[in-house]
């Protein structure tokens, strides 16, 4: 078997000849788009089957079986209803936001490695539209342009709670960029490099996914990106009972309809990202589906000697990395979904607050302590692998526990803890009003007590 | 890739005449924007990957951004139309254009030239490091103590600005 990029040509029913890396390119962002905007319809439905289940109601189930062409039928419904365009609003930029608002929550995809490398006659495709070099900054660079469509979009309405939710919207990004961008910076440190491919590779080198040797770093990324993406308990920008629904309030249609695909693309693209940063990407348990380009060849590790091994990718590798990858972009996914139908809304001085006073103070302070952490395996010369993890893992979990229990300040979790107790107050208090309210022999029983 | 760059650098004059020329400010930061993205294409043609990243992110994704969140705040409601659209400033702006394109031609009209001894070590470093540890490597080692202070002056920037800002100090 030949273990090399993709090369030659594909001759198409003995007539077209094509570059067979342009032809796979093309292959793959037609596919890779098919199904995120698939997947992106189905996440309206499970949104509304899920909060209907969290709610005790049935949901949408009356078109297809179980309701499972509800989304098409969503589709056709915003094709063919009447567009309507605000008498006071700025026509082109009114139009030009729901595009500038799309295009970057979708682009996003192009860099996240979907499955392992498939083999083909003419070569090894990888299974990652285009593996550039600055990888995950590809993916931050996108993300800060999203802002554009949303405050252009509640702004060009000429109506002042769009407006407000445009700059709420602005502000709440520009925020919570800085704290994603230092929660990434630990895992950019464990990988020594940016490339997505690079990140998943030395997941499956060190043994263990980055969810536990990087825990409070999952935390803080999944927190800011549940804020990048504005949906609750971070959706102040559309928050319903103080802007009817914020920046996309006049927009109606197909134009609505792209600031809804847009914010379930963007879902789908975080929780993607959540899965290649954090669990591996489209790595699976075990050692026999790795794959990494490595000075010209795919390996699949290395010898007890430093020699590289040769990877064995096959098609039903990338088939079951592939199934894996999207289980745990589904799981996020329903972990948004999850969120949303459970927290409350937050307060908007409190999402700036948060965002300020703690996520970015947190996320330095972790920075520094995984930086020393690295430094000392690597002074005392602790091979990088599993034993390696083991040692982060520990230190990370302090960290993280410190973090939940000061945000926590005795709230939830010591009031979980202190069950018992508190219960026994509430019954002393309800035998006091008893007491009260009742004659002499019952407070002769509450002195005894 | 010739397609590409005239495409980009097409869009990057096209989005500068744009920014001097549209009535309205939120227009102007647009085509500003257009610019940036631009010159981050020509950017990612010259190879210069991590550049068009940060030139995205820092410029067109945060800077930008604050721009319009001024200019929205501002509510900037007239046009400026009468500002700079005098025949004494189209004079100069087109006699400083010609001066600047009359210098730069005899530089862009020969034929390419090889790869100097910088470009060489440029590519070495690349395949070494990668696209943004070609850049990080000697930024945190040999340039570190400059890195470090302009990373101060921008700290005393910011301190300066919140002290600006709060009104009870």
């Amino acid at each position: 078997m030949q273990l090399q990029p993709v090369q030659g040509d594909i001759t198409i029913l003995g007539i077209v000849s094509v570059d067979a890396f342009t032809f796979f390119s093309y292959l793959k962002v037609l596919g890779l788009f098919s199904i995120v905007i698939v997947t992106v319809a189905y996440a309206t439905y499970a949104e509304r089957r899920v909060s209907a289940f969290i709610q005790d109601r049935r949901g949408p189930n009356r078109v297809g079986p179980f309701g499972l062409l509800q989304p098409i039928a969503d589709g056709i419904k915003n094709i063919l209803k009447e567009e309507t365009l605000p008498a006071t609003a700025s026509r082109f930029f009114f139009v030009l936001a729901p595009v500038l608002v799309l295009v970057p929550s979708l682009v996003t995809f192009a860099v996240i490695p979907v499955a392992a490398p498939l083999p083909t006659p003419w070569g090894v495709v990888d299974m990652v539209i285009a593996d550039i070099p600055v990888g995950i900054l590809y993916v931050l660079a996108f993300s800060s342009l999203a802002v554009y469509g949303v405050v252009l979009g509640g702004w060009a309405s000429n109506n002042k709670y769009a407006f407000l939710g445009g700059l709420r919207a602005s502000a709440q990004m520009v925020s919570y960029e800085v704290a994603l961008g230092l929660s990434i910076i630990a895992v950019i440190m464990m990988t020594g490099n940016v490339t997505l491919t690079e990140m998943v590779w030395q997941q499956q080198q060190l043994g263990m996914w980055f969810a536990f040797p990087l825990s409070l770093a999952f935390i803080l990324f999944v927190v800011s990106a549940f804020a990048e993406t504005n949906r609750l308990p971070f959706d102040m920008p559309e928050a319903e009972s103080e802007l009817v629904t914020g920046y996309h309030t006049e927009y109606s249609a197909m134009k609505f309809s792209a600031f809804m695909i847009s914010e379930f693309g963007h879902m789908v693209t975080a929780s993607a990202l959540m899965a290649t940063l954090f669990l591996g990407g489209w790595d699976l348990p075990g050692t026999w589906d790795n794959a990494f380009w490595y000075q010209g060849q795919l390996i699949g590790g290395f010898a007890a000697d430093g020699s590289p091994v040769a990877a064995q990718p096959a098609a039903w590798k990338t088939m079951a990395t592939f199934l894996g990858f999207g289980a745990k972009t589904a799981f996020f996914l329903l972990v948004y979904i999850w969120i949303r139908w459970t927290l409350p809304r937050f307060r908007y001085d409190q999402v700036m607050a948060l965002g300020w006073k703690v996520m970015l103070p947190t996320s330095l302070a972790y920075l520094m302590l995984v930086g020393g952490t690295i430094l000392v395996l690597e002074e005392l010369g602790v091979p990088y692998g599993f034993g390696y993890g083991l040692v982060l893992t520990a230190v990370s979990g302090i960290a993280t526990f410190s973090f939940i229990f000061f945000i926590d300040r005795g709230r939830t979790i010591t009031g979980a803890a202190a069950g018992p107790a508190q219960k026994i107050e509430i019954r002393s208090i309800g035998r006091e009003r008893q007491a009260r309210s009742a004659d002499l022999p019952a407070k002769t029983a509450l002195s005894g007590d | 890739m010739t397609f590409l760059f005239y495409l980009f650098a097409g869009l990057a004059i096209g989005g500068a005449i744009g920014v001097v020329m549209a009535k309205n400010p939120v227009g102007s930061l647009l085509f500003m924007v257009t610019t940036l993205a631009a010159m981050a294409g020509t950017f990612v043609l010259l190879e210069a990957h991590f550049l068009a990243a940060i030139q995205i992110i820092v410029y067109a994704g945060a800077i930008m951004v604050l721009f319009l969140f001024v200019i929205m705040l501002l509510n900037l409601g007239h046009e400026y139309k009468a500002d700079l659209r005098g025949g004494a400033f189209s004079v100069l702006s087109f006699g400083l254009i010609g001066a600047i394109a009359g210098l730069l031609a005899p530089e862009i009209s020969g034929a390419e030239a090889a790869p100097g001894p910088g470009a060489v070590a440029i590519d070495a470093a690349i395949a070494e490091h990668g696209a943004v540890g070609a850049i990080a490597e000697p930024l945190y080692t040999t340039y570190v103590v400059p890195f470090e202070i302009t990373g101060i002056l921008l700290l005393v920037a910011i301190v300066g600005a919140i002290v600006l800002a709060k009104r009870e100090v």
